[in-house]
């Protein structure tokens, strides 16, 4: 128990006084989950809306597999992103194994499923009468698609803060193709799993408390985003 | 101005026919209302006339002059339909109004001008700023008339515009289409089931009968 508290008490003291190594950490694990969200969004949206717009031949498969790929396990992801950027592998020549970028594909492909197929639900649940008034009105079809997407606003902002969630707290898939290297690729989740094997709570619980911080800073936008998009589709 | 002209129009829905042979040449600007008991067709002639359903025999051409035109983008942003059901989007009166402007890429001051006009015109105006998802229906229904009107179409296909609200705004509703006919620029074609009302407003009434149109006046 004592171990605990004098834990706490020293990482309230790690992120009261601004220790520059944390902060870092905690840069890095932005920057790195922040620009996976962004591509996972532009990939994943007009995706997921494409999807729930039009009609093509296999679509209930296609909406099945990303469904699937939403549960992807992180450590089967950094398998696979390690094979694909390693020396040998199809992308070894680009060098960016061990490197943030590495651990954005990494959380990109992750994130990207999530954002998908949580955008294709959103559109899908766009009332009909809206691409049918937009178009009355003269939208030509890409027209309709922007309207179709701005009516499922709140839905696809639930969509792309729940994948922030997720890769926020991802261990598995940075570790493999991140290497944890300090200064350079160690970011919260990493260092919360070295720290504590090394016994140093400190900077782990420091990390730890962070992330719950975030994780119900997340949380709360989501619930407020859902609240305001459920109170004006009960209008 | 454009004419339309429905030619030999059948439609059915699972194997019912709705609509055998049925043609109409609209070729003046005037207020046309197609009357008819509930069921008859008169929704979906118009559905197809203004493009959004299409017929499984016949079809529909529109002119200008003695040309032909291409039913693209072009024509569309000429025709436009008020249906039943407006589908108001998620966004301010104001926002739902200007959309058919916004999308014509036409400037703010002027988009403002217009939107401002037109909602004096079906008098929401003071609700400018409000979420067009919170109005009464009948006031939804100005809503979808205003979002149709400001865009100046050549034709203005309404769909039953009174059917579903009460008897003030229908009221409403008809002083509207009564003002934009008497500045006949527009051709109206509108369905009713309501003899009163297609004798208050239409210059011709049209008579749906065994999915064929007859002209009454």
């Amino acid at each position: 128990m004592n171990l605990l508290i004098d834990g706490f008490k020293s990482a309230f003291f790690l992120i009261l006084h601004l220790n520059p190594e944390l902060w870092n950490i905690i840069l890095l694990s932005l920057m790195v989950s922040g620009t996976a969200l962004a591509a996972a969004t532009i990939l994943g949206l007009p995706l997921g809306a494409v999807i729930g717009l039009k009609r093509f031949r296999g679509k209930s498969i296609f909406i099945s597999a990303m469904n699937t790929f939403m549960g992807l396990p992180p450590v089967v992801v950094g398998l696979f992103v390690y094979l694909l950027l390693s020396r040998s592998g199809p992308l070894g020549f680009m060098g960016l194994l061990y490197t943030p970028s590495a651990m954005i594909i990494a959380q990109t492909v992750l994130a990207f499923p999530i954002v998908a197929a949580l955008c294709h639900s959103a559109v899908v649940h766009v009332d009909p009468i809206i691409r049918q008034a937009a178009a009355t009105l003269g939208a030509t079809p890409c027209q309709v698609t922007i309207k179709v997407i701005r009516e499922a606003r709140y839905g696809i902002l639930s969509a792309i803060i729940t994948a922030f969630g997720r890769v926020m707290a991802e261990v598995g898939a940075i570790l493999i193709v991140g290497g944890n290297i300090a200064g350079y690729t160690r970011v919260m989740t990493t260092t919360i799993a070295l720290e504590t094997d090394k016994g140093n709570f400190e900077l782990a619980l420091a990390l730890g408390v962070i992330l719950l911080v975030i994780s119900l800073v997340i949380n709360a936008i989501l619930h407020i985003v859902q609240r305001k998009g459920m109170m004006e589709a009960g209008r | 101005m454009i004419k339309l002209v429905a030619a030999q129009i059948a439609k059915g829905y699972n194997a019912k026919p709705v609509l055998q042979d049925c043609s109409f040449s609209f070729d003046e600007i005037g207020t046309y209302a197609l009357m008819g008991p509930n069921g008859c067709g008169k929704s979906t002639f118009l559905r197809i006339c203004a493009l959004l359903e299409d017929p499984d025999g016949g079809g529909v051409e529109f002119y200008s002059g003695r040309d032909r035109l291409e039913k693209n983008i072009e024509l569309m942003r000429k025709i436009t339909i008020v249906l039943p059901r407006v589908g108001a989007f998620n966004a301010s009166v104001f926002k739902n109004v200007a959309y058919g402007l916004q999308i014509r890429k036409m400037n703010h001051e002027r988009i403002a001008e217009q939107v401002d006009r037109m909602l004096e015109a079906v008098g929401l105006a003071h609700k400018k700023d409000q979420n067009a998802l919170t109005l009464s229906s009948g006031e939804t229904q100005r809503l979808g008339i205003a979002r149709a009107m400001v865009i100046e179409p050549e034709i203005l296909f309404l769909d039953e515009p009174t059917a579903s609200i009460d008897e003030e705004n229908a009221g409403i509703v008809e002083g509207i289409i009564l003002n934009l006919k008497r500045e006949a620029r527009t051709t109206i074609i509108i369905t009713t089931h309501d003899r009163d009302q297609a004798a208050r407003i239409a210059d011709r009434v049209l008579m749906m009968h065994d999915g064929r149109i007859e002209l009454q006046k």
